[in-house]
């Protein structure tokens, strides 16, 4: 299992076009993504559960990984989280 | 002359010009009401619900299509995200487990399920997640409708209607923009709202800030809409009908003079030519403003397209809709404003302040979100290689702050001419006036800027210290209070002696009462929105201005805004002919 600690840095948070491309490219892979805020764990290959996850600037979220393309997947997404949802 | 005190007379914000009467269609969204069925054919349930959501995302897609076409592929992503709820694997593989387990109609535990995730969205103290929710609201009633086999009920079949409605979201506007909407009328809302902008950009009027509308009227109730005056008539009287019936009649005489000025200039009679701006909120208006005969874009609202993004959008996605816009308008000029935030538009970040229209709104925001501001400015200027376009900065209230401003400016063109990107060197800065202390500083502010717009809206209420949300203090908004005419006056003046361009782009140019005043007091230019440009034009065309002029002299000696109204109407009635003051005054 992958575990990675990410901020959210784009001034407008996790709204709904960076949910969407979240999605789309945890389902590109096979392993299992996991999203923890707060005390919510939402499964990160579900946009119904990723757009309930308030995340403004500067929230603090926890990304889990676990499968046989972990590595990759935790790269792809990470770097999605980092370069602010393309918004920077 | 309409009596406002009748029961059956209600008055709201008239948000697009024009006078319909048409039965009312009542668009409440439905809510679907579910029970909780023990049944025993579990795989019917299953294939009910698979079917449903195969039928709900054919539907989607037709809407998503018809958005990307009317509002631009951007906009319409916000439907992207709906259409991929109905593949949302986790949630439809525990749909169909619960109904495997509990043996329950398939209504409900859709309805249980999606329901959880709207009550974590509704808990949050964050108003977009409030709306989120609301969307989710859709999708949900879409796939049990689509389980009951039901037919949407709003859809709209025969004859011209006027749309009644709590209030309107973009996948609705979208869908009624096909159908025969004669009129819009709505509880909530601005002169900003979907429904005014799709309204305008239709031609057809609309009525906006009703409150009860939806209480008021009832399906099929004869409604006479007044789009000029804000009034709405349900089930009219026999009086009633045959004032606006006439009202009517004259309006089509009206309006075949009216087509007949759209290539003419808003000129007065004896030869002073006023330019003719209009206010841009929505793509489809640009034809509208241009066909209208409009001489250019006095005021585009830069903060509608991040609202509709539902973020921040980024420096390309900017400068492509800024662009867009400029090269439709070419030769046209299209002034730009930075985006207005604060105050009553929604602060993106979570903020709350005790008094936020004295608070962090406009140039205040912009300069302390520099990044933001930056990426605006860099779009702004990548977006000005036709040399059309102006740019505008809203709330000004220091010299201070247009010197950083310009600092700002200056340093992106810096990195442009080093990224060897091309750019308008000589683009035009402008600011509104909106508050007192900078009308007070015109001749300073003169030496740093090319242009000043006056916003009457903000101006009007901290002059006043009305706020013109309050309904306690309403009456205290007066638009022709002496000081607001004598400001107005003192902002002209001294513009003129620096020889600096002066507009005037607030609810007030709109106002067919107050467009002799302006031209009185000898402004060169004001913007209205695309639909009141025939009607000012034929206002200006009938005025002198050497008279005008002398009547304003007048009008700034009064003490009271009573006189000042007093005066315009006999001003109305003497020169103007019975057929056209009809609709400019109730």
């Amino acid at each position: 299992m992958v575990e990675k600690r990410i901020t959210i840095i784009n001034n407008a948070g996790l709204h709904t076009r960076p949910a969407a491309t979240i999605v789309k490219i945890a389902a590109q892979f096979k392993s299992e993504f996991f999203i923890l805020k707060d005390d919510l764990d939402i499964n990160g290959k579900s946009i119904i559960g990723v757009m309930t996850l308030a995340a403004a600037k500067g929230s603090e979220l926890t990304l889990t990984f676990d499968g046989p393309d972990e590595v990759e997947m935790a790269e792809a997404i990470t770097e999605y989280f980092n370069k602010g949802f393309d918004e920077l | 002359m309409i009596d406002l005190e009748k029961e059956n007379v209600y008055k709201g914000i008239p948000a697009a010009p024009g006078i319909k009467i048409a039965n009312a269609f009542l668009f409440k969204k439905e809510i679907e009401k579910v029970t909780d069925e023990a049944i025993t054919n579990v795989d019917e349930a299953i294939g009910n619900f698979t079917e449903a959501l195969a039928k709900s995302k054919k539907e989607l897609a037709k809407v998503f299509s018809l958005a990307v076409d009317k509002l631009g592929r951007k906009r319409a992503a916000l439907f992207e995200a709906q259409i991929m709820i109905l593949d949302d694997p986790v949630l439809v593989n525990r749909i169909i487990d619960r109904i495997r387990a509990e043996k329950k109609n398939s209504e409900f535990i859709v309805n249980d399920e999606i329901s959880k995730y709207q009550d974590i969205m509704t808990l949050s103290h964050e108003q977009y997640m409030r709306e989120r929710s609301q969307d989710i609201e859709d999708i949900k009633n879409r796939i049990i409708r689509n389980i009951r086999k039901k037919k949407w009920k709003s859809r709209i079949s025969t004859g011209e209607v006027i749309l009644v409605s709590n209030s309107l979201t973009p996948a609705d506007t979208v869908l009624f923009s096909r159908m025969n909407v004669t009129g819009y009328i709505t509880n909530f809302g601005g002169l900003t709202s979907h429904a005014a902008i799709v309204a305008r950009s239709l031609n057809v009027p609309a009525i906006v800030g009703l409150h009860d509308a939806t209480e008021n009227i009832k399906n099929s109730d004869k409604v006479i809409i007044d789009g000029f005056n804000g009034i709405v008539i349900v089930n009219p009287d026999d009086e009633q009908l045959l004032h606006y019936q006439r009202k009517l009649k004259k309006l089509e005489v009206v309006n075949i003079e009216l087509a007949k000025l759209r290539d003419l200039p808003a000129e007065t009679l004896d030869g002073k030519k006023i330019d003719i701006l209009a206010n841009l909120d929505l793509n489809e208006e640009i034809e509208l403003i241009i066909q209208n005969g409009a001489e250019g874009v006095g005021l585009m609202r830069t903060e509608q397209i991040f609202q509709e993004y539902d973020s921040f959008p980024s420096e390309d996605e900017q400068s492509e809709v800024y662009s867009n816009y400029a090269e439709k308008l070419y030769p046209l000029p299209l002034t730009i404003r930075a985006f207005d935030i604060g105050g009553d538009k929604v602060l993106p970040v979570d903020v709350q302040e005790p008094n936020p229209m004295l608070g962090w709104r406009g140039i205040r925001f912009l300069l302390d979100n520099e990044e933001l501001f930056r990426t605006q400015i860099r779009a702004v200027l990548k977006s000005s290689i036709h040399k059309n376009i102006k740019f505008m900065i809203p709330m000004v209230s220091s010299v201070s702050e247009i010197e950083l401003t310009k600092e700002l400016i200056a340093k992106c063109m810096a990195e442009l001419i080093l990224e060897k990107i091309p750019f308008d060197e000589h683009l035009e800065l402008g600011i509104m006036i909106e508050v007192p202390s900078a009308a007070l500083m015109i001749k300073e502010f003169a030496e740093d800027v090319d242009f000043f717009s006056i916003g009457t809206n903000d101006l009007i209420q901290y002059l006043l210290a009305v706020d013109r949300g309050n309904d306690i203090v309403t009456n205290q908004y007066q638009g022709f209070h002496p000081a607001v005419i004598r400001t107005l006056n003192f902002i002209i003046n001294e513009a003129k002696k620096t020889k600096t361009k002066v507009s005037l782009c607030g609810e007030m140019a709109a106002d067919y009462k107050a467009i002799p005043l302006l031209v009185g007091l000898g402004l060169d230019s004001i913007s209205v929105s695309g639909s009141v440009i025939p009607h000012a034009k034929k206002i200006i065309r009938s005025l002198n201005y050497s008279e005008i002029s002398v009547f304003v002299s007048q009008c700034l000696k009064c003490k009271t805004e009573k006189e000042i109204h007093d005066k315009l109407d006999k001003f109305y009635s003497d020169n103007f002919s019975e057929s056209s003051n009809e609709f400019y005054s109730n």
